[in-house]
């Protein structure tokens, strides 16, 4: 009996193999946000149960088709044909079969789910974690590290074979924090926090986005978790809790006056001066940032020039209003400013 | 009830022609075959609406930073597409099919009650209206059609267009609350002698369960709508946390509405599938009562299984564990019917009628999106599906190769009796080999997007991301599917015209429908036919005459001979749905005056409603046509 599974698998095999390749060869499902590129245990532990329910319906899918094929090519009605087929009207014994097999399957996939289920869910206070608090804005990230004393946005340090455990909450509608190579998604939803955890295997960038629609700006509401060797994310963690504002040249000078004046210092904190804003996003060590605007332009002085320039004009929906009256000095010296920002 | 003596129904010259005036027929009907005509036609316009939505939106999607459409803009198409779809075509479309078909099954002149048939028409046609209007009216709701608050709520959506959705939909969805109480009223009460449960056509049975599913999932609906309604005009405070609220409150609701619904979408779906499948394999439905247990079952899931949609808002492993296994569980009955119709297939003499190439193509898509439904029921799973394009993918293989499918399979089918005439077959060829190949190339995929990562309703994405292959050829698709769909355009009105004539039995029938003529008399069965068994007609063929015999002692009427007693018709449906959407608006716009006006006709409606009696009329019984009924097709 054993042998002739074998044999019946084996005819699925060549099946197998070509959804196989498409599946994950040639790495042409393969992408920085790929589901199917796990680089943590929990991102793999779903795709785990994905392909394994993924081969359960394969084969139904095979055998449903071919049943269907065979019974269109075998039973086509024929010219001349006048005798009625046999008026068959049912079978208990095959439709008492074809309810208990997709149930027993089923069952295997049960088991599984629970077991992830389980496995994944970041009750407070995962064993051996570092907390992190993950705000959602309209339409950027905020991240606190309680036990670090560090506040920064859209771009979460962490460090690689450790642990995180992130504690979800909005602060005005509902987000879905997703990085697909790290873990499923989790939604922040206002007046409720939800904890999910993970570990990234490897250091290297793992690029997500908001998956909850949130309003206009949400296909630009994006992230990067940067995960870091420990003697690296420690580093990261010195300077932010050091961070360097002083700026040096006249421009920036004027950039920081600026920035006190015109009021951007009502929404924006920046480490180690007096704005304290909390509207906008944390521009401490801003130039440690690889991207702006929620990781949706890269972080070089002339993005930077046109969005202070005119945020909206460049990020639709975006709750930070446009300075299109500053004259062009002005807004260089901001971003002389904000370039001094390590 | 009992009608006045004072009023004496008078005999109408001819059952075609109730009235002269062609628009004031139109607009005064009762009789459910014209409903149903309306039903579909409106539906179909509104479907047209939301392809061109969706049209655009694959446009802008086509390359990254696309350029076609604004951020805005994409908001508002991708709401305005999904509730339109959902909502106002294909819903209707289906409930067009239930007047066209449901009654003709179990050998019932007309519904329960003609006039609130045609309320729940001119109410649906009243919601679809009003929403749609706020396209003109400062911005359709932009919200998804989910329309989850805090974001739908006045800080994040101060506009009118989430109002538009709310009002537009209460009042469609009250028109479909009465639908639902109708056709279970008239399954109870007006099937013809013999009709037992137990013989009714799969597509009846589907629609049985359909009724209780919208008389248990609309309430919910309705109170959740009345709820935004409340907040977003009088400033409640159900949903916002500030206040002690809970914005989950709605979710949940929504989806407690929103889980059935989708299984009110796919029900008459099965059913149309169980009655091509059998007549085009000249075989009876393999599995009759395990068909019936399987449709009930997946009624009764359909209740259990809401939490499935919200697996990532963090109700915790326990919650999802259980709502995973009642989902895949709904797997099993779906699973019986798939079978079931393989079954009745095999051993069969199958003929490719566009009607059954449907019904294949629907096996073969609708299979795929059953499959990715059990994928996405496993909770730890579908953390990495939900909201990515990989739902978008299952849901348009369930909607399109499923429901879409079976209602052009339906449409194929039923047609000759709807209208008397055929559809082109050689146009439906083209019409279906284009439409399946168009479908598959524009919605596989949108699998692929979804593992790779790409979150549903984002208006653009990165370049980095990788997802610009797949776009490019999703949009591709698209053109083709367009051309099919239009080609059905062109179909429906050319065979409208100049189709041949339909003989009443032209697929060689089992059920009562093919043992009338085509199109159907005004009052369906000049005799109310006796049913001796499951398949009356078949029955009657092979054991029969081929005729049905009429049931003793059901014409007691006292009115003139030959004639049948119909309902009569009458606009006041259609002014209470007009009163509603005056109301409507009145509210919106927070303008006493119109919500006064709109009362006082709601009023004066509803008091017209109560206090006329329907007299009726009676309607003479046309010459039965004396052809061979029965002949092999
Ligand atoms: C009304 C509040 C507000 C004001 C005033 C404001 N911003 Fe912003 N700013 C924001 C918000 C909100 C964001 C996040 C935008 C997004 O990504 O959606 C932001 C983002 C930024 C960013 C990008 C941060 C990142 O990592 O993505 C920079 C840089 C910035 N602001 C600089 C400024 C400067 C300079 C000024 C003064 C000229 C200013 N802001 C004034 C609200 C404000
Ligand atoms: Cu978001």
């Amino acid at each position: 009996m054993g042998r002739k599974r074998w044999k019946k698998m084996a005819r699925w095999a060549p099946a197998a193999a070509v959804a196989m390749l498409a599946l994950s060869g040639c790495g042409f499902l393969q992408g920085r946000q790929s589901v199917l590129d796990p680089a943590g245990p929990v991102a793999q532990g779903q795709l785990g149960l994905i392909e394994s329910s993924f081969w359960i319906m394969i084969e139904i899918f095979i055998v449903v088709s071919a049943v269907l094929v065979v019974a269109l090519i075998r039973f086509r009605a024929r010219p001349g044909q006048t005798e009625l087929p046999p008026q068959v009207h049912g079978d208990n014994r095959l439709e008492f079969l074809w309810t208990i097999v997709p149930a027993l399957l089923l069952a295997l996939l049960a088991v599984g789910t629970v077991k992830q289920s389980f496995a994944d869910a970041g009750s407070p206070l995962v064993p051996h974690s570092m907390l992190v608090q993950v705000t959602g804005h309209q339409f950027w990230w905020a991240f606190t590290y309680p036990s670090l004393g560090v506040v920064t946005a859209n771009e979460l340090h962490v460090p690689v074979g450790q642990k995180i455990e992130l504690a979800l909450t909005s602060a005005d509608v509902l987000h879905s924090f997703w990085v697909p190579r790290l873990a499923g998604k989790t939604d922040l939803v206002p007046g409720k926090i939800n904890y999910i955890w993970f570990q990234a295997d490897k250091p290297g960038l793992y690029y997500g986005q908001c998956a909850e629609f949130c309003g206009t700006g949400h296909a630009d509401m994006r992230l990067i978790v940067d995960a870091q060797t420990p003697a690296k994310f420690n580093q990261w963690v010195a300077t932010m809790s050091h961070p360097v504002s002083t700026p040096t040249t006249a421009l920036a000078k004027e950039g920081e006056k600026l920035f006190g004046t015109i009021g951007c210092s009502t929404c924006h904190t920046v480490g180690g001066t007096t704005f304290a804003g909390a509207v906008g996003p944390s521009l401490t060590d801003l130039t440690g940032r690889l991207m702006i605007a929620s990781n949706t332009y890269p972080n070089t002085p002339k993005n930077l020039y046109n969005w202070v320039h005119d945020a909206p004009s460049m990020k639709p929906g975006v709750l930070m209003p446009s300075f299109s009256y500053l004259k062009a000095p002005q807004v260089k010296a901001l971003v002389a400013f904000l370039e001094s920002l390590k | 009830m009992a009608a006045t003596t004072e009023r004496i129904p008078h005999v109408i010259p001819s059952s075609s022609a109730y009235h002269e005036n062609k628009l004031v027929s139109w607009l005064s009907v009762v009789d459910h075959k014209r409903i149903a005509q309306l039903y579909l036609l409106a539906g179909l316009l509104f479907f047209l609406t939301g392809g061109v939505e969706a049209f655009i939106m694959r446009l802008q999607l086509a390359h990254p930073n696309g350029h076609v459409v604004s951020a805005v803009l994409f908001n508002q198409l991708f709401t305005m597409h999904g509730t339109t779809m959902i909502f106002l075509a294909i819903m209707p479309m289906l409930i067009g099919f239930v007047n066209a078909v449901l009654p003709l099954q179990i050998g019932a002149r007309d519904v329960a009650y003609p006039r609130l048939n045609a309320l729940s028409f001119w109410l649906f046609l009243a919601g679809g209206l009003l929403l749609n209007s706020s396209w003109f009216l400062g911005g359709a709701p932009n919200a998804g059609w989910f329309n989850y608050v805090p974001i739908s709520n006045p800080p994040y959506s101060p506009g009118l267009g989430v109002d538009f959705y709310d009002i537009g939909l209460q009042i469609a969805g009250i028109g479909t609350l009465m639908t639902g109480i109708n056709f279970l009223v008239t399954l109870v009460n007006l099937r013809a002698p013999g009709m037992r449960l137990m013989r009714l056509p799969m597509f009846t049975w589907t629609v049985l369960v359909t009724m209780v599913l919208i008389l248990f999932a609309f309430p919910p609906l309705t109170v959740t709508l009345f709820l935004q309604t409340f907040e977003r005009l009088f400033g409640a405070q159900f949903f916002s946390v500030a206040a002690g609220g809970n914005p989950l409150l709605w979710s949940n609701m929504f989806w407690i509405f929103g889980h059935p619904e989708v299984y009110i979408l796919i029900l008459p779906a099965f059913g149309i599938i169980s009655e091509v499948v059998p007549v085009f394999s000249r075989k009876p439905l393999f599995g009759y009562t395990s068909m019936v247990l399987a449709t009930l079952a997946i009624g009764f899931l359909s209740f259990m299984v809401w939490v499935h949609h919200m697996f990532t808002l963090g109700y915790g492993p326990f919650v999802n564990s259980i709502f995973a296994l009642t989902s895949m569980m709904i797997a099993i009955p779906t699973g019986v019917k798939v079978f079931n119709w393989l079954a009745t297939m095999w051993g069969g003499q199958i003929r490719f009628t566009t009607s059954m190439l449907w019904a294949i193509g629907f096996l073969f898509c609708f299979v795929l999106g059953g499959m990715s439904g059990v994928m996405l029921a496993i909770a730890p799973a579908d953390l990495q599906y939900n909201n990515s394009y990989f739902v978008v993918a299952h849901f348009h293989y369930v909607l399109i190769g499923g429901t879409l499918f079976a209602l052009f399979a339906g449409i194929y089918y039923w047609f000759p009796k709807m209208t008397g005439r055929m559809l082109s077959e050689r146009l439906g060829k083209w019409n279906f080999w284009l439409t399946l190949i168009g479908f598959n190339i524009t919605f596989f995929p949108m699998h692929f997007l979804g593992l790779m990562g790409m979150p549903r309703r984002i208006y653009t994405y990165a370049p980095g991301n990788g997802f610009t292959f797949w776009n490019e050829v999703s949009t591709f698709g698209v053109f083709i599917l367009a051309a099919g769909v239009l080609l059905f355009v062109v179909n429906l009105f050319t065979s409208l015209q100049r189709g041949e004539k339909a003989v009443a039995d032209p697929w060689d029938g089992r059920s009562l429908e093919w043992s009338i003529s085509s199109p159907a008399p005004a009052y369906n069965f000049a005799k109310i036919p006796l049913v001796r068994g499951a398949d009356p007609f078949w029955l009657e063929k092979m054991h029969g005459n081929g005729r049905m015999l009429p049931a003793p002692g059901q014409e007691h009427h006292h009115g003139p001979p030959n004639t049948v007693h119909m309902p009569r018709p009458t606009m006041i449906p259609l002014i209470i749905a007009a009163a509603l959407l005056i109301l409507g608006y009145g509210f919106i716009y927070h303008a006493l005056v119109v919500e006064i006006l709109g009362f006082l006709v709601l009023v004066v409606g509803l008091h017209r409603s109560m206090f006329t009696p329907d007299p009726g009329e009676y309607v003479p019984i046309e010459e039965e046509p004396a052809e061979e009924v029965g002949a092999d097709g």
